[in-house]
């Protein structure tokens, strides 16, 4: 069985962190579960997690008056749930919901704060990773409000 | 693989063919199934042009099974006069059509590797032959991964027999729109998403791109970066044709012409006019 030490090795985020890191990381890091419908995070919570999907996949929502819940956006397994714990704040700003059974690995923000605050090596290389993931999702949804596949005019 | 089937002594002269069936895809999305009364021979990619007797030409991609040459399939979008003409016509009306012209999808090269198909909105229209095509000769490929893009599930192309598809072992199809509500189990977000993920072998890869342009932009931006030659990555051009011989010119495109060199290219060939804007 895997350790989540072992997991993080392995995922794209963490992989080029010098290995020695890697058990600093998984100090903050828990397997978590969830079942189909449950909430990995609720807009205005404060943003204590993210996660990172093992299997699954997850619904990014967010509730507007009078009109219910809009989707925004799904996440599936290898990419990040939860981007607000980096910075304050601190506040989720959509809904994550699991679609089906997801496994995550859920990590405790303030932990991994605290740890880039210190070794500012591994924080600078954390923090462009997470700013790529913040990149890709801002080009993708630009792609989006492009709207390309309305009728030509 | 470049087909000139159904050589004709005046390639500027339409056949009259009848309209067999018309069904509605879309809101402004129409099939048409023609009866060509002889074979109709075409290789997946080709495209005719169809002529609605006192209102004007079109080119429009052929959109069916290549092993069933007794029924001409062509799925139309109305979006101009022409094009609303053809969607307009009932069972039973003629229709003037020229062709098939233009170079086909690279279905022998890609044989024996992985093949992606990268779809966005009507362009699952000029790919849907070939992937009744490799649906068809299925042990010549590899891995085979359909990805559609859609505005929302409700204006996905041809959504019955995609969900068919998707029920295939021998075929991963994921489908992905930019927006649906929150009841939507599927994928929210853009295609090249599908194609980062996706678990084809780079070196080995043939990928067939057809949509808006700049979805195919950044499709083949995702493929490229991921390992696939630009050789190797296809994608179906799209300009104002009129005579669909190269005669004309009205479909330039740097030195070549859509009608005649493409409409399917690849990247490789046409990467520098593909940067080039308004061109």
């Amino acid at each position: 069985m895997k350790t989540i030490q072992d997991l993080i090795a392995e995922h794209a985020i963490f992989r080029d962190i010098e290995p020695s890191r890697h058990a600093l990381i998984a100090g903050c890091g828990r397997n978590r579960p969830f079942v189909n419908g449950e909430m990995l995070m609720k807009e205005g919570d404060d943003a204590n997690e993210f996660f990172v999907i093992r299997k699954g996949k997850v619904l990014l929502s967010i509730h507007v008056p009078g009109r219910g819940d809009l989707a925004v956006e799904t996440l599936d397994a290898g990419e990040i749930v939860g981007l607000s714990w980096l910075f304050p704040p601190y506040k989720v700003q959509f809904d994550a919901r699991a679609i089906g059974t997801v496994r995550t690995i859920a990590f405790d923000g303030a932990c991994l704060r605290g740890k880039c605050d210190r070794d500012p090596v591994m924080g600078y290389a954390l923090m462009k990773r997470f700013a790529q993931v913040m990149t890709s999702r801002l080009q993708a949804t630009r792609l989006r409000m492009l709207d390309v596949y309305a009728s030509a005019p | 693989m470049q087909a000139r089937l159904n050589v004709r002594a005046d390639p500027t002269l339409p056949e009259f063919f009848r309209v067999r069936k018309r069904r509605r895809e879309l809101a402004d999305t129409w099939t048409l199934e023609l009866e060509p009364g002889r074979p109709f021979g075409f290789l997946p990619g080709q495209f005719n042009m169809l002529y609605v007797f006192g209102v004007g030409e079109v080119p429009i991609s052929i959109s069916g099974d290549p092993a069933n040459p007794e029924v001409l399939v062509h799925t139309v979008r109305a979006v101009g006069k022409t094009s609303q003409a053809i969607c307009a016509l009932r069972p039973g009306a003629m229709v003037g059509v020229r062709g098939p012209y233009g170079i086909s999808w690279p279905m022998n090269e890609a044989a024996g590797g992985d093949v992606v198909v990268a779809a966005g909105g009507i362009g699952l229209a000029p790919l849907r032959s070939a992937i009744y095509h490799l649906m068809a000769q299925r042990e010549r490929y590899g891995r085979v991964f359909l990805f559609c893009g859609g505005r929302s599930p409700e204006l996905l192309l041809y959504s019955a027999e995609v969900r068919r598809w998707r029920s295939r072992f021998d075929i991963e199809v994921e489908v992905t729109v930019d927006s649906a509500a929150s009841q939507w189990r599927g994928n929210l977000g853009v295609v090249t998403k599908l194609i980062a993920r996706a678990g084809f072998e780079p070196s080995a890869t043939t990928a067939l791109v057809c949509g808006p342009e700049i979805m195919m932009r950044f499709a083949v931006t995702e493929l490229v970066s991921r390992g696939v030659a630009p050789e190797r990555v296809y994608v179906s051009m799209e300009r104002n044709m009129k005579c669909a011989i190269g005669l004309c010119g009205h479909c330039q495109y740097g030195p070549q012409f859509i009608c005649k060199d493409g409409p399917v290219f690849s990247y490789a060939k046409i990467e520098r006019q593909f940067k080039v804007r308004e061109l």
